[in-house]
């Protein structure tokens, strides 16, 4: 279940338009301009709730994205490189967000850092083709995650606070 | 301090060492083998398989040399199934994967610890053709998903058969994802190929085989995944600290399952199933056949659908028995459709759409709403900007 949080947030999010994807031409630029026009949005809603937690950019062609994100705990901020690829079965098919420097630090992640998503996602995401794009794929999927699985690496010592996966 | 001679020596011994061992490999690789034999003699690696043309199974078991299978996905299901394909004497194997063998894979079957590190297609194919030195290989070690790789994949599909220029005769789907399998559905809706899906679940204790023939049967996208219903509570199933476990003997199972249905299919015996779902808790088979969506989410599939009824419509008539058909109806579950964890109940109420008929002991995995007017949903403003403002725009932030 999505919590209150997280539910307010993501009904802030624009919602996407155009069914397109990487393989869609002049379509797909437009869903991009869409992808973009969203994610701005969402950067600029946690800014003014003070919740500012991640950047991001992608190539040209929009289907390789990468950027930071972060978390704040106990005052003291972890940061993370981001990155995943546009799949051409997107958008019935969600990102994989990748932490690649996690990678092997958690058993809740798939090969190359992909974090592994709650059950709710995959139907959520599902229903809500194609109006949900990349800023929602944030919120609901890493968003969720690091709130649960950064606190926890760092109580088992696994990360430390200079945001830098060390080996413990 | 080891002296020089005694250095020397040492170097002498590990030299013929490494030669003994050497020509031991050398006399395991067999020469190839050009006419399948049914001779019964402990050389011939064929004479159990071409006994089944003797008992009256198969009519010509040495077509299979004929066929070129690709296998996407070699980890737990598919290194399994290009080994069975291997021993079976087929004639050429496409492998795509891009991960490599781990220490953590050693739980399921085929890959050895020493091969940690290496691609598994790389591993996979060294193993084979030690296995049999019959069988062609072309492996891959990409991500099909990507743009990029997704072209090479299809044109590979469409060219990679035996002979260069004609498609392989079958795709088997071994991915462990949701974004794999779609991607394989879209190559094969647009090729117009058929393919063999398969899958076990995330707890291990169940699986599936989904034969594929686009527009005849129900393609990937036409309905939500199908799930194996097994009478664990799926609300309670625990997920804390993990990703997915895996059991060597589900994985074997449906490796089984998809190798069996290959060669019924390929060499014309038998049966071949269209969806044969296995729950291992319950010892439960459940089995029937799809009929694609007419509103399915691709539109090559719509095609694909269109192009089977005209070669229907202009086939003579020809009475099949009994095969039973289920065909996917709007219906309001009907099905106690159990939503997986963690849905809630608004999103089970409006979760009300297309559900196809199924057969006792299978259930979808989530249901998606008919596309509803957007009313006062806030979705992004037309804008003037181009993509590189808006790049910038986001850069800026
Ligand atoms: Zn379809």
């Amino acid at each position: 279940m999505v919590d209150e949080a997280t539910k307010r947030s993501l009904a802030q999010i624009p919602l996407l338009k155009t069914k397109a994807g990487p393989r869609d031409g002049e379509l797909w630029v437009t869903r991009l301009k869409e992808e973009y026009q969203s994610l701005i949005k969402y950067v600029q809603n946690n800014k003014e709730s003070d919740n500012d937690w991640f950047r991001l950019e992608s190539n040209k062609e929009g289907t390789r994205w990468f950027g930071k994100c972060w978390y704040i705990h106990e005052l003291l901020k972890y940061e993370f490189d981001v990155e995943f690829d546009i799949p051409i079965t997107y958008p019935t098919t969600a990102p994989e967000i990748a932490l690649p420097e996690l990678d092997g630090k958690t058993a809740k992640m798939y090969r190359g850092g992909k974090i592994c998503l709650t059950d709710h996602f995959k139907p959520l995401w599902a229903r809500n083709v194609p109006k949900f794009g990349i800023a929602h794929a944030m919120s609901l999927g890493l968003g969720p995650w690091l709130a649960v699985e950064i606190p926890d690496l760092i109580q088992k010592e696994i990360i430390s606070h200079k945001g830098r996966a060390d080996e413990k | 301090m080891a002296t020089i001679e005694s250095l020397q020596k040492k170097i002498k011994e590990l030299e013929a060492q490494l030669q003994k061992e050497r020509n031991e490999k050398q006399q395991i690789n067999r020469p190839k083998i050009t006419q399948m034999s049914s001779e019964v003699v402990d050389s011939n690696p064929y004479s159990r398989l071409m006994a089944l043309k003797r008992m009256g199974i198969v009519d010509n078991y040495e077509k299979i040399r004929e066929y070129t299978v690709a296998v996407v996905g070699v980890g737990g299901v598919g290194s399994v199934t290009a080994e069975m394909l291997t021993r079976c004497g087929i004639g050429k194997l496409l492998l795509f994967d891009y991960d490599k063998v781990e220490l953590a894979n050693m739980n399921r079957l085929f890959y050895q610890p020493h091969q940690a590190g290496m691609s598994k297609v790389e591993a996979a194919e060294k193993t084979l053709k030690e296995i049999n030195p019959d069988v062609e290989f072309e492996v891959y070690n990409y991500n099909i998903t990507t743009m990029d790789n997704f072209n090479h994949f299809m044109e590979r599909i469409k060219n990679g058969g035996l002979k260069e220029g004609e498609p392989v005769n079958l795709v088997l789907s071994c991915v462990d994802n949701f974004e794999a399998r779609m991607t394989i559905n879209t190559a094969c809706n647009e090729l117009g190929q058929n393919w063999i899906e398969s899958g076990v679940s995330e707890n291990a204790v169940s699986g599936h085989i989904q034969f594929i023939i686009p527009g005849e049967t129900s393609c990937f996208a036409c309905a939500p995944p199908l799930v194996v219903a097994t009478k664990t509570d799926e609300k309670t199933l625990k997920r804390e600290g993990v990703c997915a476990a895996s059991l060597p003997t589900t994985m074997a199972v449906v490796a089984g399952f998809l190798v069996q249905n290959t060669l019924k299919y390929l060499l014309g015996f038998g049966d071949v199933t269209y969806y044969l779902g296995y729950n291992a808790l319950q010892d439960y088979f459940p089995s029937m056949t799809l009929r694609p969506n007419p509103q399915c989410d691709d539109n090559y599939c719509k095609k694909q659908q269109q192009a089977f009824q005209i070669k229907e419509a202009t086939k003579p008539k020809v009475e099949k028995t009994e095969e039973k058909v289920e065909e996917i109806v709007h219906d309001d579950n009907v099905w106690e459709i159990q939503l997986v964890s963690e849905t809630t109940e608004d999103e089970l109420r409006e979760a009300d759409g297309q559900v196809p008929n199924l057969v006792e002991g299978l259930k979808v995995a989530y249901t998606t709403p008919a596309p509803t007017q957007a009313s006062n949903e806030k979705t992004v403003d037309s804008t003037e900007k181009s993509l590189d403002e808006l790049m910038k725009e986001m850069q800026g932030l």
